[in-house]
């Protein structure tokens, strides 16, 4: 018995040895595109140390090397701690928002009695998912403007009319609340998917019980996607300060900049726009990515030590 | 509650039955609950949209007195008329569509053999190719070094900065994978390989044809990120002839949205103006996102098989 068990494995072993170099070709165009629009701007990256001007080659003997003068710029810039605060609140808030809801929401469409009405339900969730930046924040002017939709409710309400988009407080909530109007029902599928593979035998065994809807969803149907919502959970952590700057760029007006220039943001018009500091601003978005990087590890670390479902 | 039954079953049926009656009871209310909570959701989703299709074809003046909540109020198609009119909105049809088309090819032809490839153990280098992908996933070089490159590239202002940087998503690349190996039976390739078909030949005539979901859901995917797109053209492109549909939708949508916030002058122009431009922007929204909302009921059920396939890795 031992020596066929041997035998297969050893066979087994000889065929995962066996490599197909044809396969490599299937992967070039992909290893190829990541390369040039992956890996050569990581290269890049070097101008962070440098004092670049638009035009420069990245290396050549007449780049000037200044260290970390533009990290430590940034550090001392009158914006640094707005700049943080706004994008750590911002993607707080909507964590603390948009990361439960999708949940709640798939245990209770997967608890719903008439299955056909929970599964049209469910996909029309998800239908703003499919809206566009640009409309949705188009949208926004529409129904926030002095004459919109919103503010015609609050005077039908007999309440005064609001500039949402001139008054800074306003931010936060319309970026958010928008942002897990247009996405709570997508993110609710992947827990959906979870739910369906719940054994039924568990929830009948638990009728037999006693057990109420209510006490099932959280003794059985929540343990199903435990290990769902700590995956995302750690990637959610992960983005703890990555924020959707194509989405405050389009929501940014001169009245609310004190709440919605964000890191990249900032980037973006450091580096494109108007008297362009281009070393300056990738040392910026470095910053950036380097934080994030090293809030994902931390979380996954994290996860490791309290449970099996990590990411990496 | 586990408890009370355990001491309930000796004594006989009437407890339990008592107890069966809360628990039908407790379901009720929470079986309401959810209802009442489900469809409100329902509403809040829908509204909004079922408000710009009416505020589409309704006279602006109501939309502004705040005549228009339920129903369209002095039906016309003025919106929409002065918005065919517009020249650029067609040239931004256009562009969006060849980006979309040209966009999403590339990526079918990029993405579906590479995918397919680091589904088989006969990989070479395994392990290095998928680190290199995930690399890229965390980290990257960011916004100006990518300017930077397409601009060596010469790619400013040339179509193919929409089309080429976008070639591969490796999060949808790793999708690609999760669905061969869970969803090809490895036989049927061992069978094909006995056979002597090489590996271009397994993947052609095998694969493929094995692949209709998982190459539904990557159209899908790659399609509404191509037509959805603004930023890279707000980066790359200056010529407002290659301007996609979305560019000219944030100078209708947008841009004078923010030009008029600080503009002053006589109060009664600018809200004759702003009247005028109101309806164009409600019909632009339709116009715009027609194309995906027809198709919606025809390919959500592919979207959800899509996220599903994310799930299993």
């Amino acid at each position: 018995m031992d020596q066929m068990i041997a035998g297969m494995s050893l066979r087994e072993i000889r065929k995962r040895e066996k490599k197909n170099y044809w396969l490599l070709l299937f992967i070039l165009p992909a290893f190829a595109f990541v390369f040039v629009f992956c890996y050569v701007p990581m290269y890049g990256i070097l101008i962070a140390f440098q004092d670049f001007v638009p035009g420069d080659e990245i290396l050549s003997e007449y780049t000037i090397w200044v260290g970390w003068d533009n990290f430590v710029m940034f550090f001392k810039d009158y914006m640094f701690w707005t700049l943080i605060e706004n994008t750590f609140l911002l993607c707080l808030f909507g964590f603390l928002i948009g990361f439960p809801l999708p949940i709640a929401v798939a245990l209770m469409l997967n608890s719903m009695r008439q299955k056909r009405a929970s599964k049209v339900i469910q996909t029309i969730y998800y239908i703003p998912h499919f809206i566009s930046l640009v409309v949705m924040v188009g949208m926004m002017y529409l129904f926030f403007g002095q004459y919109g939709l919103v503010n015609n409710m609050l005077d039908a309400l007999g309440l005064s009319r609001y500039s949402f988009f001139l008054r800074e407080e306003a931010f936060r909530p319309m970026y958010i609340l928008s942002g897990v109007w247009q996405d709570f029902g997508w993110n609710a599928i992947i827990y959906l998917a979870a739910l369906s593979g719940v054994d039924q035998e568990q929830h009948e065994a638990a009728i037999i019980d006693g057990a109420t809807r209510l006490r099932r969803v959280f003794a059985i149907d929540l343990p199903a996607i435990a290990g769902t919502v700590s995956i995302l959970l750690i990637l959610s952590i992960g983005n703890m300060i990555s924020v959707g700057y194509e989405k405050v760029l389009l929501m940014q007006t001169d009245a609310n900049l004190g709440k919605s220039e964000v890191i990249m943001t900032y980037v973006y018009k450091k580096g494109l726009t108007g008297y362009v500091m281009q070393g300056y601003s990738t040392a910026v978005g470095l910053f950036n990515s380097v934080v994030n990087v090293i809030l994902l590890i931390s979380a996954n670390t994290l996860a490791k030590m309290f449970s099996k479902n990590t990411l990496f | 509650m586990e408890q009370e039954i355990i001491q309930a079953a000796p004594e006989g049926l009437q407890k339990p039955r008592r107890h069966k009656k809360a628990v039908g009871k407790a379901d009720r209310i929470y079986y309401i609950v959810i209802d009442v909570i489900l469809v409100l959701l329902l509403l809040i989703v829908l509204y909004p949209l079922y408000f710009v299709v009416i505020a589409s074809i309704s006279d602006t003046d109501a939309i502004f007195n705040g005549e228009v909540f339920l129903y369209p109020v002095g039906i016309n198609f003025k919106g929409y008329e002065a918005l065919l009119q517009n020249k650029m909105i067609w040239t931004g049809y256009r562009n969006t569509i060849l980006y979309t088309l040209g966009g999403t090819l590339l990526n079918m032809i990029v993405t579906i053999p590479a995918g397919w490839a680091l589904s088989r153990k006969e990989l070479p280098w395994h392990r290095f190719i998928a680190t290199y992908f995930i690399i890229t996933m965390f980290f990257g070089g960011g916004l100006i070094p990518l300017y930077l490159l397409i601009s060596d590239l010469h790619l400013l202002d040339s179509p193919f900065a929409m089309i080429l940087p976008y070639a591969v998503s490796v999060w949808n690349m790793f999708m690609v994978k999760a669905f061969y190996t869970g969803g090809i039976p490895n036989g049927v390739i061992e069978a094909a390989e006995v056979d002597g078909a090489g590996s271009f030949r397994t993947f052609f005539y095998i694969v493929i044809p094995l692949s209709k979901p998982i190459i539904a859901v990557m159209v899908l995917f790659y399609a509404v990120a191509h037509w959805n797109n603004y930023f890279s053209a707000l980066i790359f492109l200056s010529d407002e002839n290659l301007y996609p549909l979305q560019m000219i939708l944030r100078e209708i949508l947008i841009m004078a949205e923010k030009a008029g916030s600080g503009m002053g002058g006589d109060a009664t122009t600018i809200l004759e103006q702003t009247k005028l431009a109101n309806s164009i922007k409600y019909s632009s929204i339709i116009v715009s996102t027609l194309p995906i909302l027809v198709l919606y009921p025809f390919v959500s059920k592919f979207f959800e098989k899509g996220v599903m396939i994310g799930a299993l890795k």
